[in-house]
């Protein structure tokens, strides 16, 4: 038990900033507090994929220009793949982090927009000057 | 230079929408009026592309191609196979003919927003077309989230409520991707490869464990929310519904369409057919929520007003079709899919033209406030919706009627007597609320009410401008024109496209 | 953000580190492969060096270092100057992105290494112009 519990302290971890994102977006009124729950939810995501890359006693995946040379004149056998952390989820990472800002940087677009359009960023009142609104184009 | 266009193929397309996407902008930068015919020769080089990739796979059989040479499973790879085709030629030549109807009615809604709308449609294009051509599975999902910021920006340009069902549609959208994104994860951490096939031939070995089952419902619930199946559906009535016309006419037969072809290929090409109806029953959840989801769209749309939002609560419903014939997995429920792909792209594109077209002339397309002078101002806009109508119910012989068929020969071959009761009951809610327009607008003769005799005069011919009618008349008749061909349409491409295992 | 009396400290600390943090962000985009870094974070970097000027001494002042109109202009380039790399790799033979069919180098392991450089500078150009263009549509009506 304890070992399911501390053995996957990451997971845990992701599940938590996961669970916190969720609450911020759908209970949160306000529509900037939605986006920063949006936001934690993307994070939980990254860390998930990072975690998952680490071996024990393992180090940075950068291979030393000496090494490759060993490697090309055959000096040493092949490069051993336990002594490095996988290095492809980071890759993959960098492109979500990116998607992350592209969607952060159109979603605050969209508030600006609403901001100018309704004056309100509070959602409750943002639905009632909107069936106000409705409710005036019908009475023309 | 042809063979370096031939051998090149499958790649062409989204590079040339994402290539298009950044030179708009500079071309467009002091005036306006070029980015239109920018947008227009990248979309007419997609159609071009697209046909010869038909002709190619069904000479040739499936073409791998692999970005900078490097050889799956290290490398990201293109599978051009029947499927894939398909449905590039489908959605680039409905985005074509949506596109020149885009001329007149653009300047009008969305003045001095020209470059901006057109590059953004050019990119949302390039995502859609390279969801469908990817062979790798984080490939697909750059490719989804690229297509999704375009169609949050293509909504939000609309007026007045748009940005807040853009919003909406944001929020719910980035959930998906990130649901589809942890799927993705789950599968490379247990098999350690991103290629679909690799997957594929790995995954046997690793069925039993929880991680499979867990990415394929994360999988599953991700590409759902993006193909609006029921209940997932909430963002859809009001995105279509506040968009500009053009946007709808161009999101509403494409993108949901894009998210069930992704669907369809990790339920039987990565995950296979028998872990998905066999070892857990997916298929039966998705077959019951798409069932739910036809009578439950077609009802709501009886009870709409406008016609935009009638129409978007009947694709709510159309897509339920698509996931029925996804979820009975057997080979005729799927070419009845994969045809109502073709044939619900033409429809819904010829409607939501209908009602672009409605709102250029009179300004509003509220159900109620049409009337019988419509029938003879705008005659070939009627009789275009009136085609698009009556093949959304389903008569012969026009092409709904088809799709519908091989759908009802797909529930009968295992017994499920209950799914054709369901899409046959949806075919009358779907006469229901057409017919009513067509009563209003054909039914009653004109100077009926002795009070209006005096004072009214017959009105005039007053049609759209001919680049926006002849859209719709061709998508019109393309839909009697597929009816007609279906068999050969069957027999020559779908029938290529069963996996392995049906 | 209206500042009435801007302060000296600010001002003169933002308008010299700058150009430093742009060195930096330079160094970050040609060492990509070979320690953490690459086109994305050195582009990012670039867009803070311009917006720390910004912010310090205001839009209008700012516009002195970086003009408004760059930011799309340099994202669309920085786009094309990668798919321009990708393209001649097509018209010379290789399939797209396949930097061994560059006339770079000899060797074809080194030639993919000045392909990828060349595919970083790009994205680097078009992360710094697509964060500025962000920025100054977001402030499109305030004042100062």
């Amino acid at each position: 038990m304890v070992d399911f519990i501390l053995g996957h302290y990451a997971y845990w971890f992701t599940l938590a900033l996961l669970v916190i994102g969720l609450y911020g977006m759908m209970m949160k009124k306000n529509l900037v507090k939605k986006l920063i729950g949006m936001t934690i939810f993307q994070v939980s995501i990254i860390i998930f994929f990072i975690a998952s890359s680490v071996k024990w006693g393992a180090t940075v995946p950068i291979l030393d220009h000496g090494d490759i040379e060993k490697v090309h004149l055959g000096m040493t056998s092949a490069i051993e793949t336990a002594k490095y952390i996988n290095p492809l989820p980071h890759t993959l990472m960098l492109t979500a982090i990116v998607v992350g800002v592209a969607t952060t940087g159109v979603a605050f677009g969209l508030v600006i927009m609403i901001y100018k359009r309704y004056k309100t960023l509070n959602e409750t009142e943002l639905l009632m000057r909107m069936k106000k609104e409705d409710d005036s184009d019908s009475n023309q | 230079m042809t063979a370096i266009l031939t051998n090149n193929s499958p790649v062409l397309i989204p590079l040339l929408f994402l290539t298009f996407g950044m030179i708009i902008p500079l071309v467009a930068w002091k005036r306006n009026n070029l980015a239109w015919p920018a947008l227009m020769l990248a979309s007419l080089a997609s159609v071009a592309i697209g046909v010869f990739n038909v002709f190619k796979v069904i000479n040739k059989g499936p073409v791998h191609y692999y970005l900078g040479n490097w050889v799956p499973p290290i490398g990201i790879e293109y599978v051009l196979d029947h499927l894939a085709a398909f449905v590039m030629l489908v959605i680039n030549s409905v985005a074509f003919l949506v596109l020149i109807h885009a001329w007149k009615i653009v300047p009008r809604e969305l003045p001095e927003k020209e470059p901006a709308y057109y590059a953004a449609i050019s990119l949302m294009m390039a995502g859609f077309n390279g969801i469908v051509i990817t062979g790798d599975l984080f490939n697909l999902y750059v490719f989804l989230e690229i297509s999704s910021l375009s169609l949050y920006g293509l909504i939000a340009i609309g007026e007045k409520k748009s940005p807040v069902a853009a919003f909406r549609y944001l929020i719910m959208g980035t959930i998906a991707a990130s649901f589809y994104l942890l799927g993705v994860g789950f599968i490379y951490i247990t098999t350690g490869s991103l290629n679909m096939a690799d997957v594929k031939a790995i995954l046997p070995s690793i069925m039993d464990q929880p991680t499979a089952l867990m990415a394929l419902a994360l999988m599953v619930l991700g590409m759902g929310i993006k193909m609006a199946l029921f209940p997932l559906h909430g963002w859809l009535p009001d995105a279509y519904t506040y968009a500009p016309s053009t946007s709808s006419a161009i999101i509403a037969p494409t993108g949901t369409k894009v998210a069930a072809y992704a669907l369809l290929r990790v339920l039987f090409f990565v995950f296979g057919v028998s872990f998905v109806t066999k070892t857990i029953p997916m298929a039966t959840v998705l077959t019951w929520l798409a069932a739910i989801g036809i009578i439950y769209g077609s009802i709501m749309a009886i009870a709409q007003k406008e016609l935009k939002r009638m129409l978007a609560y009947s694709s709510v419903a159309q897509v339920g079709y698509i996931g029925l014939g996804i979820g009975l997995a057997n080979p005729l429920a799927l070419v009845g899919a994969v045809l109502h792909v073709l044939n619900h792209a033409f429809m819904k594109a010829c409607l939501f033209l209908v009602a672009g077209n409605f709102r250029f002339k009179l300004g509003h397309s509220n159900i109620f406030k049409l009337n019988h002078s419509i029938r003879k101002k705008m005659p070939w806009t009627m009789a275009a919706f009136t085609v698009a109508a009556l093949s959304m119910v389903g008569l012969p012989p026009m092409a709904g009627f088809f799709s519908k068929w091989y759908l009802a020969l797909g529930t009968l071959k295992d017994s499920n007597w209950h799914f054709l009761v369901v899409i046959l009951i949806s075919s009358l809610l779907n006469a229901v609320y057409f017919f009513r327009i067509i009563e209003k607008v054909y039914m009653k003769p004109i100077n009926s009410n002795p009070a209006e005799k005096e004072m009214s005069v017959e009105p005039t011919r007053d049609e759209v401008a001919s680049s926006m009618l002849i859209p719709t008349l061709i998508l019109a008749a393309g839909l009697i024109v597929v009816g007609l061909l279906n068999a050969f349409i069957v027999k020559g491409i779908l029938n290529f496209i069963i996996p392995a295992g049906m | 953000m209206i500042q009435k009396d801007t302060n000296p400290i600010v001002s003169l600390v933002s308008r010299v580190v700058s150009p430093f943090i742009m060195l930096y962000a330079l160094y970050v985009i040609f060492h990509g492969h070979y320690s953490p870094g690459g086109g994305f974070q050195g582009g990012t970097m670039l867009a803070a060096a311009v917006l720390l000027v910004r912010l310090s001494a205001g839009t209008e002042l700012a516009q002195l270092q970086f003009k408004k109109v760059w930011g799309t202009l340099l994202g669309s380039i920085g786009v094309l100057v990668y798919f321009g790399t990708g393209f001649t790799a097509m018209l010379l033979g290789g399939n797209f992105l396949h930097y061994e069919t560059l006339p770079l180098s000899s060797d074809p392991a080194v030639a993919r290494g000045w392909g990828i450089l060349l595919v970083e500078i790009g994205v680097g150009i078009a992360v710094m112009g697509i964060l500025v263009a962000i920025y100054d549509d977001l402030l499109e009506g305030e004042p100062l």
